[in-house]
């Protein structure tokens, strides 16, 4: 009886294992997603915007060139683009668009709104707002020889090109939308993508119905989503484990995804991964006596990144010791040659000890000061609580001030702090952008240590018109290595991205950005 | 009466322009402002120039004084401008988000009077029994354990013995009464406990104070029945001071749930004000101080004027 059981309980086995995968590969049509976007876009722009707020809520209904393959990160792959090629030198990208693309509201896209949308981004109209303006500065002209070819020809080399035509933000807009209104993108939606615009009740959520006109056949899988603005981590994670909410895609911290996990079980998926994202510590160099190298060295060397890691991780979003580029990807710098870095020492008693002499030598063994920390709990409250700590062991007093976010920015672009914990948000890795914030003031007002440094500026320039990947990996060293001496700035650690979705949420990406594979093309529901 | 009502009606005038003037000026004072939190707030890499255009175009460049006769003549035009965040109209901004806090202060209303008058009653009538002893430990509760708590206890319980959380997003009640009220009943109820608690305490010391008035020893000495005594004599004046913290309280209410709304998700005027505040989105906070100091003083109107109603001794105006 008992064999009989067993041979019974194998098949019941056997029979599970052959239909769960089955499942899993078979993507099922219908359903509405619900999930949570943890801030509200202000307008519906994707140019205009730099928060992933717009993106989790507009992304979509709107199509890209092409965009990053989540499953291949960092691979680039069409979105319209069906194919494309780049010549040889660089210096022109011709991209050949699908057929029979049509806008939410009927009209076809041709290669005449590509060039339109790059346009507004590259020389925006007044009063529109492009931060993309500098990213883009490198293409000379945009032409379209026929309704389904782009052919953008440079002004000069950008080794990163392509990955900056992959953007998020470079949402496709008609070209009689914006002729109309270069305005118009902030409050109407009229894109190509999966999801047609349902509704936005303000303060409240967003709703896309399926784009049954969708141009990729048989996608989307969703009836539409739902995305619920939570802004209390609290009242999202009631919601996700009430089944209310199926996700929240931007990332929890570890406190949070334990709760859940304690709460649900195996009914809820976490996915983890090393994230786009760091906080930095900046000492602003028009202040005394932060304009001494050997005080600013001084008190990098103090911080203990390794043991904070250890720590940290545990009770906040942050997580692994870096350079300049996301530790793990291609461009990093790897932990054996980053421990010979300014700052990343792991014998913190020697380190300590240099600390403390480099003070006495500057004159400031006794060194007092203010932090300049934003007021928000995850991660910038424990980021501060753990500098003035380290800070403390070689006898530096540094007064944690936090700020809400309007008199925290304002301050630091007036120069009005002394040290401030400021953040880095990259979409992806490429040091073009990942660099971008180390450049001299007076090029990049969003290095706050107010420096100008013009052998940074040429190590930059050269490395983003170098071609050969082995150089511009030399390049991004050593243009490391002069910020790190220097000690400018210096990443305190990246964080760690955490995103729990129900287990019926299949064909989601994971990725080390909150910025990307926001489009749910892909998601459907096994229910 | 009327003209009483007409003389506290023109005393909002003045009210509202020393409101208007304060506000305006104290928000100038924090340094940042929303165009900065909106380009900058969440890692933006845009230029100065781009910043600066911004602030043009929302006339946040002009001088103080300028931009205060904007406001003030935007004021008497009653249009409170648009919200410097969204950049659509204040007006309905707060109307967007006014009928659910309205409706919570509305249904806390009437679940905090209908058990505050028995309980505070009850106790005042039963003093230094068991009843009144269960009565105070309850309202003591009340008062101590904050709203927020308690609906954040409300929820967990939902969760952990039911499985089941109210719905998150807000249907109108002319929609679909079922969702409207299956949403606002828990938040209505962890502030109407409050709420409750401090209109039983005060009804009860009231009807204390009045059952030793000589009207009432005449009233009993006349042979009037006990319950006529309480509800007619008794309750009746006992209930003046309870009508002025429920006024209070209703029109605290509207605007005043802010971490409450954040624990139900709701999108109501607190959670409006706190994001309003956190983007330093001034024309949206100044509008909703404006509305606030609105509710206060028809709220307080209507106070006055119901206390004409219970205790007819009261005529204004003569």
């Amino acid at each position: 009886m008992k064999a009989l059981f067993g041979i019974a309980g194998m098949l019941a086995f056997a029979l599970a294992g052959a239909t769960v995968p089955a499942d899993a590969q078979q993507p099922k049509r219908g359903g509405t997603l619900n999930f949570a976007i943890s801030a509200e876009t202000p307008n519906y722009d994707c140019h205009g915007s730099e928060t992933y707020a717009t993106l989790h809520f507009s992304a979509p209904f709107y199509s890209t060139l092409v965009r990053f393959n989540l499953k291949k990160f960092p691979d680039v792959e069409g979105d319209l683009a069906s194919s494309w090629t780049i010549a040889p030198d660089l210096m022109t990208y011709t991209f050949k668009l699908h057929q029979n693309v049509r806008f939410h509201d009927g009209t076809t896209l041709t290669s005449t709104d590509v060039k339109a949308t790059y346009d507004r981004m590259r020389n925006p109209p007044k009063g529109v707002v492009s931060p993309r303006q500098a990213t883009f500065a490198d293409i000379g002209t945009i032409e379209t020889p026929d309704a389904q070819t782009v052919v953008f020809r440079m002004k000069a080399v950008n080794a990163s090109m392509i990955e900056h035509f992959a953007s998020p933000w470079n949402c496709i807009y008609s070209a009689k939308d914006i002729a109309a209104d270069p305005n118009a993108p902030r409050n109407k939606i009229n894109g190509t993508g999966p999801f047609v615009f349902g509704e936005h009740v303000k303060g409240s959520h967003v709703t896309g119905q399926r784009n049954d006109n969708y141009f990729k056949k048989g996608l989307p899988y969703l009836d539409g989503f739902r995305g619920v603005f939570t802004l209390q981590a609290a009242a999202m994670l009631n919601a996700v484990q009430g089944g209310q909410l199926l996700g929240e895609f931007r990332g929890i911290s570890p406190a949070e995804r334990d709760r859940l996990v304690g709460a649900m079980g195996d009914k809820i998926r976490i996915e983890e991964s090393s994230w786009t994202l760091n906080l930095l510590v900046a000492f602003n160099v028009e202040k005394k006596p932060f304009d001494d190298p050997r005080v600013r060295r001084a008190l990098l060397m103090a911080i203990d990144r390794w043991g904070g890691s250890a720590g940290l991780s545990k009770i906040s979003t942050m997580r692994s010791v870096g350079g300049l580029i996301r530790p793990g990807s291609p461009m990093a710098t790897p932990p054996e040659e980053l421990v010979k870095l300014p700052g990343y020492a792991k014998d913190m008693t020697a380190a300590r000890a240099q600390a403390r002499k480099l003070l006495q030598d500057a004159g400031v063994p006794n060194l007092k000061f203010v932090l300049h920390n934003r007021n928000l709990a995850q991660p910038y409250t424990p980021a501060g609580i753990f500098l003035v700590d380290q800070w403390r062991q070689i006898g530096v007093t540094a007064d944690h001030k936090q700020f809400d976010t309007a008199p925290y920015i304002a301050a630091m672009n007036a120069g009005n702090h002394e040290v401030a914990i400021d953040f880095s948000n990259l979409f992806m890795d490429d040091s073009t952008l990942a660099l971008a914030k180390y450049l001299s003031h007076d090029r990049s007002p969003q290095n706050l240590s107010r420096a100008i440094d013009r052998e940074l500026d040429k190590l930059y320039d050269d490395h983003v018109r170098e071609r050969d990947i082995e150089k511009r990996k030399a390049m991004i060293r050593a243009f490391e290595r002069r910020v790190f001496e220097q000690a400018y700035q210096q990443p305190i650690l990246w964080w760690h991205r955490i995103v729990p979705t129900h287990r019926i949420v299949m064909g989601w990406d994971m990725s080390p950005s909150h910025n990307l594979g926001a489009q749910l093309e892909g998601v459907w529901l096994n229910q | 009466m009327l003209r009483y009502t007409l003389q506290r009606l023109l005393m909002v005038i003045p009210t509202l322009l020393g409101v208007a003037v304060l506000v305006f000026f104290m928000l100038r004072v924090v340094p940042g402002d929303v165009i900065e939190v909106k380009l900058r707030g969440d890692g933006g890499t845009v230029s100065q120039e781009v910043i600066d255009a911004e602030r043009k175009r929302f006339g946040l460049d002009k001088p103080l004084i300028y931009q205060f006769g904007d406001y003030m003549y935007g004021l008497a035009k009653l249009d409170l401008g648009i919200s410097l965040w969204t950049e659509r109209p204040v007006t309905e901004e707060i109307s967007l988000r006014l009928a659910l806090s309205l409706q919570v202060a509305i249904m806390a209303t009437i679940f905090a009077v209908l058990l505050a008058i028995p309980l505070g009653t009850m106790a005042a009538l039963m003093r230094g029994t068991w009843v009144d002893y269960v009565v105070r430990i309850v309202t003591i509760g009340g008062l101590s354990i904050p709203s927020f708590w308690f609906g954040m206890l409300i929820m967990m319980a939902l969760l952990y013995y039911y499985n089941w959380l109210p719905p998150i997003t807000f249907t109108p009640i002319h929609v679909d009464p079922v969702a409207n009220l299956t949403q606002l009943i828990w938040p209505a109820m962890a502030v109407g406990y409050r709420y409750c608690a401090v209109v039983a305490r005060m009804i009860r010391s009231s009807l204390l104070e009045v059952l030793n008035e000589d009207y009432i020893r005449t009233a009993r000495a006349k042979g009037v029945f006990e319950n006529k005594v309480i509800s007619r004599h008794a309750l009746r004046n006992a209930l003046l001071p309870a009508i002025t913290v429920i006024g209070i309280e209703f029109a605290f209410l509207i605007g005043g749930l802010v971490v409450t709304e954040q624990v139900f998700n709701l999108n109501g005027i607190g959670k409006l004000f706190v994001q309003s505040v956190s983007r330093s989105d001034f024309t949206l906070i100044q509008g909703m101080v404006m509305m606030l100091a609105v509710a206060y003083i028809f709220v307080n109107l209507i106070v006055d004027l119901l206390y004409a109603v219970f205790d007819p001794r009261i005529r204004y105006g003569t």
